[in-house]
């Protein structure tokens, strides 16, 4: 059983650039054309600083901190049997490339289903840019599926 | 050209996205560029030593396509949430639609929003991903 002490573990405060080129990676891997998301002068002509960060990134910059998956054995999770169960993204400002962003991650709560069959453990993420402002919310349901 | 909240009408269907098959380059390239390095997507040794047949695709690359079905309809500075749950597993050789349907239209916070129903499905009809999203007009 994921011990249910570690409701409120807090991780250590990750910072992270967000630079163009992986920026235009992202949107060539998942297929996205869309002219602001590779094209700087397109996105400035949108209205943004640079090219915006597309919707589910901030997942993939949060994993940009040592270790990313190293918290997993921590808690006494086993990485071979866990599914993304949910995923959540509230947006409060845009983010862009040349922003500096600050994810703030705790544990927020740990439970099971099934008699302990299948275990959940609740991650959360408050992002803010280097102007302070509040970026975006993450949240992530990870399922351990046991015996 | 800009959507406005009196055109759009509850139940009205979003245009869809129709995906390439998933291979084993979509998923690597995928890794790569999302950060997402978990072997489960990408080893098949590691795979099979967790008694799966093979690797299979990153819930957040579907969800990643969802991202663009959504901004391919507004401007993604109009994007309030979007919320997913993983409902299956998206395999290799699976063909994903993403579709979106209008549930509801409110005011929140000072804003006329609406919320969407986003899913993805396979060319079997098998749906993988149910979810929904909030979008200011």
């Amino acid at each position: 059983m994921i011990d249910k002490c570690h409701i409120g573990k807090t991780f250590p405060t990750h910072s992270v650039a967000v630079e163009a080129g992986r920026l235009r990676f992202f949107a060539t891997a998942i297929g996205e054309t869309g002219a602001i998301y590779s094209d700087e002068a397109a996105a400035q002509a949108a209205g943004y600083r640079s090219l915006p960060v597309p919707p589910t990134f901030l997942f993939g910059l949060e994993m940009e901190r040592p270790d990313p998956l190293g918290w997993l054995n921590e808690v006494g999770m086993n990485l071979a049997r866990i599914l993304h169960g949910e995923q959540g993204f509230v947006y409060h400002h845009p983010a862009c490339a040349g922003d500096v962003l600050t994810f703030e991650t705790h544990i927020s709560d740990i439970y099971d289903k099934k008699n302990g069959a299948l275990e959940f453990v609740v991650k959360q993420s408050r992002v803010t840019n280097q102007l302070g402002e509040h970026v975006a919310d993450l949240k992530t349901v990870l399922v351990q599926r046991n015996g | 050209m800009t959507l406005s909240y009196d055109d759009v009408s509850v139940g009205q269907t979003l245009s869809e996205l129709k995906l390439p098959a998933i291979n084993r380059t979509t998923l690597a390239l995928f890794a790569g560029a999302s950060g997402d390095h978990n072997p489960i997507h990408i080893d098949i040794d590691f795979a099979r030593k967790a008694g799966l047949p093979d690797v299979f695709a990153h819930g957040m690359l579907s969800m990643a396509w969802l991202g663009r079905l959504l901004t391919n309809w507004v401007p993604q500075t109009q994007l309030r949430e979007i919320n997913a749950r993983f409902a299956g597993i998206t395999h290799l050789g699976h063909v994903m639609t993403c579709s979106a349907r209008v549930l509801e239209k409110f005011e929140k916070d000072g804003e006329r929003r609406v919320k969407v129903e986003i899913q993805t499905a396979n060319q079997y009809g098998e749906v993988k991903i149910l979810g929904d999203a909030v979008i200011a007009l």
